[in-house]
């Protein structure tokens, strides 16, 4: 058992430096910092100074070792723009984004996957039709589009909503309501595929066989092991909680991480981007573990695979 | 004696194609029944049928009573108490009947307190009695197993065990030894009739294995295409077949004793259930048939003593048996 997390940890720890290298590389290849912060017009001298405070003169791989032994250090260095360190910035900001997919991740799951279960126990009925129409709506229109949508209807049209900013916690509904939309529609297909097939099962037959009678079935024998494939994108969806608005955070202009993550990448704000990508590669790589665990957890047999492993 | 189960006119059709065609069965209290046929002749459809089984899009016709009462059609609450109560099913491939998240101890227990009463340390004491019985080493630990932790004739083992906990007067077992290596199966076949006899238990063996329903059952009845063709006792119908795809089916086995003969087998295939052919379903096949058998279904009718025959041709069929022995 030790081992098998052993290697799942370190496997984990290999995914984060990936996604930090790879940031690392494209960020400087993509752009220059002193050009994007200082403006074109600034004086060549202002920003060889530049360059070389930040050591941007340097070598990329001497840059990289740079970042690396300061990140063993515990250092995740500081905004170009105003000198603070990025992990403040960003940490100021979670927050604001919690504030937002939090509770979205809540609405996903109670209106997700009770909706996908009611549509594969009534499979082909008008309801699970509806069911599945809006999912397809929900998860095929990108997020932008139905936050637009919304902001036109309930902001524009109707007036009852604010259509940005975050004063209140009004302004917060109609970004929470594009999130959950489209995380609901996704949750509520897997659900119900994972339900049509367990349901498919032969153990829910001999179940009904001996006689359980089939809301039991349903819930002590198709819904553990309908779970064991929903917890994945369950884990997914958790993994997104602090970069998964994006989009919707600047639709709605809310000043979240997403927002900042915007507004950095514009400036090649280096460290706050790299902050920002690696605290998002960790929370994605902590649920996956965390995932990882459940399945134990749910699944005897992968228990069992991961004793002998 | 009135019989334990009655079937009339069963008949099952999933999306408009009919897939059981008026079945007529009946049982005897304690009787074991064998049903053969090949895959798709109807043989589990009719058991799954009969106890509200099939998925919701099959339509049933027709009349299955357990002791006068009728099932099809009957709430769900009763069918409930019939399943698993009264009438237990195994079936094909014992690795994935059992719930894989779930121990043999939830499982057992649920059916012991579904038609038993019984309380607290009583239900684990009869799941470990009922493992003793079935043969499972070491019952009280493994009581705690899942079902992937079991060999597959163990897991055939603790199905049995399952079905036995709600004390049935019939137990249908639908292919149970086809998944398993043939000296396990002798072994599962071996339990299956020493408990029969011990709780006196009607069975109904699906099998497609001739020789399998030939030790087990005291009588026989022959599926194809989704009707009842032939019913014997077992003797009888294995001495002496009389519908000519009971012939075939017998006619493709190698004798164990007597001279060696060329094995024959039954020429085309078992037609679309989608496309039946009027009449007989089984005269496009059929060597003995003549322009009559193309013209209407033929009916399941007594030619002898405790057997019927649904041939036109029986007659005649008999007597190619006959001619077949003389040579």
């Amino acid at each position: 058992m030790g081992r098998y997390f052993a290697i799942r940890i370190g496997r984990a720890a290999l995914t984060i430096v990936l996604v930090v290298t790879f940031a690392f590389v494209v960020l400087r290849l993509s752009g220059d910092p002193a050009l994007m912060i200082l403006g074109p017009e600034a004086p060549p001298e202002v920003i060889a100074a530049f360059r070389k405070a930040w050591g941007l003169d340097d070598p990329i791989w001497f840059q990289y070792l740079d970042y690396f032994s300061a990140i063993a250090k515990g250092e995740l260095g500081r905004s170009m723009r105003d000198g603070r360190p990025a992990i403040e910035l960003v940490l100021e900001r979670i927050p604001a984004t919690l504030a937002l997919t939090l509770p979205a991740f809540f609405f996903k799951v109670a209106l997700g996957v009770p909706a996908g279960i009611y549509a594969a126990l009534h499979r082909g009925s008008g309801i699970d039709r509806a069911v599945m129409m809006t999912a397809v709506a929900g998860f095929t229109v990108p997020s932008f589009v139905l936050a637009l949508l919304l902001v036109l209807v309930f902001a524009v049209q109707l007036g009852w909503l604010p259509s940005g900013g975050q004063d209140s916690w009004r302004h917060a509904i109609l970004p929470i309501t594009t999130l959950s939309l489209g995380g609901a529609a996704v949750l509520a297909r897997f659900t119900r595929s994972a339900m049509l097939e367990v349901l498919g099962q032969p153990y829910i037959r001999t179940a009904s066989a001996k006689g359980v009678p089939w809301r039991k079935v349903v819930t002590s024998h198709a819904l553990p092991n309908a779970a064991i494939p929903t917890v994945t994108i369950l884990g997914f969806m958790v993994g997104t909680l602090i970069a998964g608005a994006v989009v919707v955070e600047s639709v709605f202009a809310w000043p979240g991480v997403g927002r900042l993550l915007v507004v950095a990448v514009a400036n090649r704000d280096l460290a706050v981007v790299q902050c920002i990508l690696l605290l998002v590669a960790m929370t994605m790589v902590t649920s996956n573990l965390v995932v990882d665990f459940l399945y134990g957890f749910l699944d005897p047999r992968l228990r069992a695979k991961g004793a002998h492993a | 004696m009135s019989p334990l189960v009655s079937i009339e006119g069963l008949s099952v059709a999933f999306n408009g194609v009919p897939v059981l065609r008026g079945v007529d069965l009946a049982l005897g209290k304690g009787e074991a029944l064998g049903l053969v046929g090949e895959s798709g002749s109807g043989k589990s459809v009719t058991w799954l049928a009969a106890l509200g089984l099939l998925p919701r899009h099959a339509k049933i016709s027709g009349s299955v009573r357990l002791d006068g009462r009728e099932l099809l059609g009957a709430p769900a609450a009763e069918l409930d108490r019939v399943r698993g109560g009264r009438v237990a099913m195994i079936f094909q491939d014992p690795a994935s009947a059992l719930n894989p998240v779930l121990t043999i101890r939830k499982q057992l227990c649920e059916a012991l307190a579904l038609h038993r009463d019984l309380q607290g340390e009583t239900v684990k004491a009869e799941a470990k009695r009922l493992l003793d019985l079935v043969g499972i080493p070491d019952a009280a630990r493994r009581l705690e197993a899942y079902p992937h932790e079991f060999s597959g004739g163990q897991v055939q083992r603790i199905m049995i065990a399952m079905a036995l906990a709600g004390n049935p007067d019939l137990l249908i077992a639908d292919e149970p030894t086809t998944a398993l290596d043939a000296t396990i199966q002798a072994q599962i076949l071996e339990l299956l009739s020493t408990i029969r006899r011990e709780m006196s238990m009607a069975m109904v063996l699906i099998s497609h294995d001739l020789g399998v329903v030939a030790e087990n059952c005291d009588r026989v009845a022959v599926m194809y295409a989704g009707r009842i063709v032939e019913q014997a006792p077992s003797n009888q119908l294995f001495a002496d077949p009389l519908h000519p795809y009971a012939q075939g089916l017998i006619g493709a086995l190698p004798p164990l004793d007597g001279p060696r003969r060329r094995l024959t087998a039954i020429p085309g295939t078992v037609p679309d259930p989608a496309h039946m052919p009027t009449g007989c379903a089984f005269a496009p096949r059929c060597t003995l048939a003549t322009d009559p058998c193309g013209l209407a279904a033929p009916t399941l009718a007594p030619i002898a003593n405790d057997r019927t025959v649904a041939c036109i041709r029986a007659d005649a069929s008999r007597r190619a048996l006959l001619g077949i022995a003389a040579e």
